[in-house]
Formats: structure tokens, C-alpha cells, sequence
């Protein structure tokens, strides 16, 4: 994975010491909170209900043993001792003291981490597939392409105040596992005809209080110019991407007011009228020597069958559970991928220990070629494993609680912090979240049911992705009190759909039962096993389902 | 209000006329773009921007202009970012320019990469303040309208003479 040199190095450091001076600014009041707010929103750090939240990059949700480490040792030093993987692929703290925040910084400094634009009205951490580099499924490796647009887009002069915040994610492989059509701009790297790869480039998908799947403007560019033709759509969101309205400054709201032919013809116009010395120039030399970083592991020749890995999972139905769930297939024989959910029973979606994370980061360093992976889906992934050794990593991740055997499946819910912790927020998330996974607390119920997404928000802004959960979750205020309205129908993958609002709200505790009477209709109306949730939704439409949602039991 | 440009305080004689006033001199006179633009090219020397303003209509009258400034009214409208990379790197204006309005010392950094050479900014420490927050990052990824050598750059020293901006 990428290493900074003495460059990278050079601006995380002045950034980290640039925000200590603001935090001093701040704390003698030289600097006023409306005017330290957009300085510390760039560095990631939000007022929250209880306390100062800092939101961590992970850029494309990389990781290694030395970086879950030291995440660690701040969930224990400087927070309560865990810290929330989010729908970005990046982590939050809750509980930081604001005079602590440059001495994080630093801290994560030292394992070429950082804060940079995790928010405000920026170009925020860029996203990608967390299979990337290992899944079968890929064309190449997108993960070259989102460090040079961490890169090209870290503290870039023009683009630093725009409208709104603004999201970028990459995806390799024709199952887009890195919902690139729900984001400001997705970026589908692809071939072309002749056989050349560039990237698809889509822009205006989104959530939030009006969901829009984005729409194709270019369906192929070539690598050398796309950097080029990033800068002319930033442009033009920049100078006519609406201001007057906080609601409506999206890129999404630009494309759809302007339309998608007139949107893309405002960007060719700027970008055929971009200079030779405008344009942005990345030396093929840079681009290699980014690549080269991403090259795969030596995996060493391991059983493609391996014999202790079946005589164990006959011995140990948890196991066997475990490995039908939570594997996913790799481009070399004799290795896998592998999930580690943080959606046990019970627990916070998404949370996980500084133990936790310690004895991930040994894992993935005995067994993983020390690579990390961090699902946008608010899970772990280990990558790369041998799977002669997972009957030991196994036993590793059980006895610290990470072996919940719910990857894609309903339990495996996304969920934003919500009422707990938010002060946007209207409603819990957690709790909810919480009595929904009990509907699922028999395993073997759970995998009957089979892949379902369930996301829940505590509020409209959609951190939980609500919009394409196949069953969307969304919480929303009635005179004080806490109602959840449910969506059906919406996909985050390459046939993104926003989910489709069934009727009037329903109360918390409602929210449960209505879900599993919605579930025991699917199971009776499927075509068998092998048809999903949302493919019978798809195939029927919503008229059971609400049926059944608003049943009387 | 202090005026620095080159890092040092300097003064200035000439002064924004609203449409409806009548400057003594146009050559002294700071005027909106639409009556820089209703006068021909040939009346004034200095315009100021407004963030809805498109700047590529200065195109006509680029090389007669020796001041522009870009208004900044709230420090969160960033139109004025993209209006001077456009006026330096588009049109190849070589005149000041300036940015007024909020300008806040976290920002300098950003403007000056943009392109902007002069800020007015209202406190009295301002010297002070703008040589801070240009010695805050001595590296930066991306070309933009200022002459730092970027980290691609200096990784590589690949990047063909005509892109320098002294041999524009």
C-alpha cells in the first residue's frame, strides 16, 4: 500500500502544527467560533451533542497494522476506549477533548494518517471498493487512482470553499461494491473499445434530503486526461452550483436544475477551453511510481482445498457458518477474502474497541500480509488470508468478539450514530438498529432470509444510507416524538435505485415486528431460495410488502 | 484598512465608485463590471468582481486593466477562487490582483496559490498575519495560477518548460 514520502510527509505535519496554532487561536478566543468553524470542519472536528467528534481519514479505506494500531491506542488514550467506522470508510471519535486535538493529530501523523477535508465544503476522502486489489471481478486496481486524487485533491487552492461537501468514490469491478452511482462524482474505471482503460465518469448521484442516482456524462476518458477533466467539473460546481440554499447546493441539484446534456456541456465547454499550461499534468513516472506501491502481495503457493481448513469446519458449526457468510472469493487459488463484522447482536453498528483493533491488526499481520480494509458497509476486511489458515484466524476473531457471521446479510446493518450522539439527528439509529437485528438473532433464520440490506438514519442528511438500503430505515420527529418512515426498493450497487417511501411512519417499537411480518411475506413469496429480497421486490412490486408492513398482528 | 501586497503594507489611491456616483478620474476609479464593460475598453483600469460576476468577460478588455479586485462579501462563497485562476490562467492577466471583502488569514494561503498578489484585510496586524499563513506549507500537490513547484513536480522535474508560468 501507498507510503508517504518526505512530501506527504512535509504537508500532514504543517497541516497538523497549521491547526494547532487555530486550536490555540480558538481556546485564548482570538478566534470566534463562526469564524473557527469552517477551519476546524476541514480538519474533521464537529461540535456534537456531548462533546467535539474528530473524523479520521482512511483513505479508500486502507489500512495496516501500524494505522489500526495507533487508531487504537487513541480510542484508549484520548477517547473511551473505542472508536465508529463509517459509511466513508473512515472512523470517528466522540469523546476528544478539543485541546487533545493536535496532539491526535500529531499521533496520527506518525502513522501517515490525518484529518484533512473529512468535512466541511471540501472535496472529502475519496472511497473505493474494499476488495480492491483482491477481488476476481476487477479490471485493475482502483486504488492507485484514488491516491492521486487524494492527492490532487488535498488542500487544492480552487476547490477548498465550494458550495458543499463534495464525495468521489473509484470501482474496478462490474459489481460496483463502492456505490459510485449515489455519489457526487463515481468514477467506473472500464475498457474501452479498443481495449484501453480509462474511466466512466458519473456525476450528481447523492442522498440527503433529495436522492438522485447519478447520470453518465462521459462513458469513457483516458487516465491522462482525467485529473484535467475532474478540475472542469469542480469548476463548474464551483462557480454554478447554487449558494443561496444550503438544501439545494449539491452537485445533484446543479445536474438535475441545469440537466444532465447541458450539465455536460458546461463541463466539455470549460474543459475544451482549459489551456496547455492549465491542464493537469501528472509525469507518467508519478503514476507508475503510485502504482507500484499497490502491487499485490507475494502470496506465497497455498492448498486450494486445504484439508485442515475442512476437517475444522465439520468439526465447528460456527466456523462453517463463519466461511459460508463471510468469505468472498479471491482472484488467486488458495486465498480468500474475509469480513470482520461490527454488527454483532446488540452492539453499536460499526464500533469497535481499541482491544478490538489491536488484535485485528495481528491478525492481519500474521496472516494477512498487513493489509486492512475498512467496507463502506461500516465492516473490516481482511483481504488477503491463506485458507489453510482460517480455523486459527477464526479462533482469534471469536474470542474477541468479531466473528458475528452476518457479512451481507440483514443484521449486517448500516447505521449512523443517530439521536446518541448527533445533533442533527431526530431520532436513535442504535437502538433501532438493534431491536431490528434481534428479528435476525437465529442464524439460521438469518441466512434462510439470505443478502439484505437494512440502513438506517437518524435523520434526513442519510449518513445511514437509507435511500438504498433494500429495506431503508429513516428517522424523523412527530411533535417530539421519535417515528421511523420505511423505504423498500432502493440499491446502492451498479443498478442503484433510490428506495421507494411506502406510507405514514411508524413508532420505534413498531419498527421490529413490521419488519419481520415484511420478511415472513418475502419468504412466502419468493421463487425459492435463490431469489433476494430486493429481486422479489423488484418482480412484485410494493403492494404485499406494504401489506404487510401495515398488518395488525 | 491595510493593503499588503508583496508581503509589505503599501498604500493606494484609488477607490470603488458605486454606478451612481461619478469618479473625478476613471483612472483612479474602481468600478463594477457592468460599467467597465457599458464604457468600452478604453475608460477604466481597475474593476472589482462580484462572486456572480463571470470573469471571462474581461476577456476584451484584459490588457488595459492593471487592478482587479475579487469581492469575497461571506468567506464561505468561493466563487472567487475559480474567477482568479481563470483571470491569471485563461486570460494571462498580469495586473494586481486583489482580494477584499472577508478575507480571513486561513484562506491567504489558498488565494495566493489562486493567483491573488494583493489583500486587503481589516486588522491592523495584517502584515503579520499574511506572512503567517503564507509560511504555513512550504509543499502543494497541484499546479495552480502562483509559480510553487509542485510535489509532482519536484518528485519528477518532469513537467515540460511551456507549463512554467515565467515562459508564458
Amino acid at each position: 500500500m501507498y507510503r508517504y514520502d518526505e512530501f506527504d510527509e512535509a504537508l500532514v505535519r504543517e497541516r497538523a502544527a497549521q491547526f494547532r496554532g487555530q486550536v490555540a487561536r480558538r481556546l485564548s478566543g482570538a478566534l470566534k467560533e463562526d469564524a473557527f468553524k469552517p477551519l476546524r470542519l476541514m480538519n474533521g472536528v464537529y461540535l456534537q451533542l456531548h462533546a467535539y467528534m474528530l473524523r479520521v481519514a482512511i483513505p479508500y479505506g486502507q489500512l495496516d497494522p501500524a494505522k489500526l494500531r495507533q487508531l487504537a491506542m487513541i480510542a484508549d488514550r484520548y477517547d473511551k476506549g473505542y472508536g465508529h467506522f463509517t459509511t466513508r470508510q473512515n472512523i470517528q471519535y466522540n469523546w476528544i477533548r478539543l485541546a487533545d486535538m493536535p496532539d491526535v493529530l500529531d499521533a496520527l501523523a506518525d502513522v501517515e494518517m490525518h484529518a484533512i477535508q473529512t468535512s466541511g465544503n471540501c472535496i472529502r476522502n475519496v472511497t473505493s471498493d474494499h476488495l480492491a486489489g483482491a477481488a476476481a471481478d476487477e479490471i485493475e486496481d482502483p486504488r492507485p487512482w484514488c491516491e492521486i486524487i487524494r492527492q490532487w485533491s488535498t488542500l487544492h487552492p480552487e476547490f477548498s470553499f465550494l458550495p458543499r461537501k463534495f464525495k468521489i468514490a473509484v470501482t474496478a469491478a462490474e459489481t460496483d461494491r463502492a456505490a459510485v452511482r449515489v455519489h457526487d462524482i463515481g468514477l467506473h474505471i472500464r475498457r474501452n473499445g479498443d481495449g484501453e482503460i480509462g474511466f466512466e465518469v458519473i456525476v450528481g448521484g447523492g442522498q440527503g434530503r433529495t436522492p438522485h442516482v447519478g447520470v453518465t456524462i462521459r462513458d469513457w476518458i483516458a487516465k491522462a486526461e482525467l485529473l484535467s477533466y475532474l478540475e472542469a467539473i469542480m469548476r463548474v460546481y464551483n462557480r454554478f452550483g447554487r449558494r443561496d440554499n444550503k438544501y439545494k447546493a449539491r452537485i445533484k441539484i446543479l445536474v438535475n436544475e441545469l440537466g444532465p446534456e447541458a450539465f455536460a456541456e458546461a463541463v466539455d465547454t470549460e474543459y475544451a477551453a482549459q489551456g496547455v499550461h492549465e491542464a493537469v499534468l501528472l509525469p507518467q513516472g508519478e503514476i507508475d511510481r503510485i502504482t507500484e506501491y499497490f502491487a499485490s502481495p507475494d502470496l506465497p503457493e497455498r492448498p486450494a482445498r486445504s484439508v485442515t481448513f475442512e476437517a475444522a469446519r465439520a468439526a465447528d458449526p460456527a466456523l462453517d457458518r463463519w466461511a459460508r457468510v463471510n468469505l468472498r472469493r479471491h482472484r488467486t487459488p488458495g486465498y480468500t477474502s474475509a469480513y470482520i463484522s461490527l454488527k454483532s447482536q446488540g452492539e453499536a453498528p460499526g464500533d469497535m474497541t481499541g482491544d478490538q483493533m489491536r488484535v485485528a491488526a495481528d491478525i492481519a499481520e500474521q496472516f494477512g500480509f498487513g493489509d486492512i480494509r475498512v467496507a463502506h458497509e461500516q465492516d473490516l476486511v481482511l483481504p488477503h488470508l491463506a485458507i489453510d489458515d482460517l480455523p486459527e484466524v477464526h479462533r482469534r476473531l471469536r474470542d474477541a468478539g468479531l466473528a458475528a457471521s452476518n457479512a451481507g446479510l440483514a443484521s449486517d446493518l448500516i447505521a449512523c450514530p443517530g439521536l446518541d450522539y448527533c445533533n442533527l439527528s431526530n431520532a436513535r439509529s442504535i437502538s433501532v438498529g438493534n431491536a431490528i437485528q434481534a428479528v435476525f438473532e437465529d442464524p439460521e433464520f438469518e441466512e434462510r432470509v439470505g443478502p439484505l440490506h437494512i440502513n438506517i438514519s437518524g435523520c434526513i442528511n442519510a449518513c445511514g444510507h437509507h435511500h438504498v438500503g433494500h429495506i431503508g430505515v429513516l428517522g424523523v420527529d412527530k411533535k417530539g416524538e421519535e417515528y421511523y418512515q420505511i423505504t423498500f426498493g432502493g440499491r446502492a450497487d451498479e443498478k442503484a435505485a433510490i428506495g421507494d417511501i411506502i406510507g405514514p411512519a411508524l413508532k420505534g417499537d413498531d419498527v421490529a415486528p413490521a419488519l419481520r411480518r415484511v420478511i415472513a411475506a418475502y419468504l412466502d413469496l419468493r421463487k425459492g431460495p435463490g431469489e433476494k429480497f430486493i429481486d422479489a421486490y423488484t418482480r412484485l412490486g410494493p403492494a404485499p410488502f406494504k401489506e404487510a408492513l401495515y398488518a395488525v398482528d | 484598512m491595510p493593503l499588503i501586497k508583496g508581503g509589505a503594507p503599501v498604500s493606494c489611491s484609488r477607490r470603488f465608485f458605486a454606478d451612481e456616483e461619478t469618479p473625478p478620474d476613471p483612472n483612479d476609479a474602481i468600478v463594477s463590471l457592468g460599467r467597465l464593460v457599458a464604457a468600452g475598453g478604453d475608460v477604466f483600469r481597475s474593476v472589482r468582481l462580484m462572486p456572480a460576476d463571470d470573469p471571462l468577460a474581461l476577456a476584451p478588455h484584459i490588457r488595459r486593466l492593471d487592478l482587479i479586485e475579487i469581492a469575497f462579501p461571506g468567506f464561505r462563497d468561493g466563487r472567487g477562487f475559480s474567477a482568479a485562476q481563470l483571470l491569471r490562467r485563461r486570460l494571462g492577466y498580469t495586473g494586481e490582483l486583489r482580494a477584499v471583502g472577508q478575507v480571513l488569514r486561513d484562506q491567504v494561503f489558498f488565494m495566493a496559490r489562486s493567483g491573488f498578489d494583493a489583500f486587503l484585510i481589516d486588522d491592523p496586524h495584517a502584515e503579520e498575519i499574511v506572512a503567517a499563513a503564507l509560511s504555513e506549507f512550504t509543499v502543494a500537490y497541484q499546479s495552480a495560477a502562483d509559480d510553487t513547484r509542485t510535489i509532482w513536480e519536484r518528485r519528477w522535474n518532469a513537467r515540460p518548460a511551456h507549463t512554467r508560468r515565467d515562459d508564458r
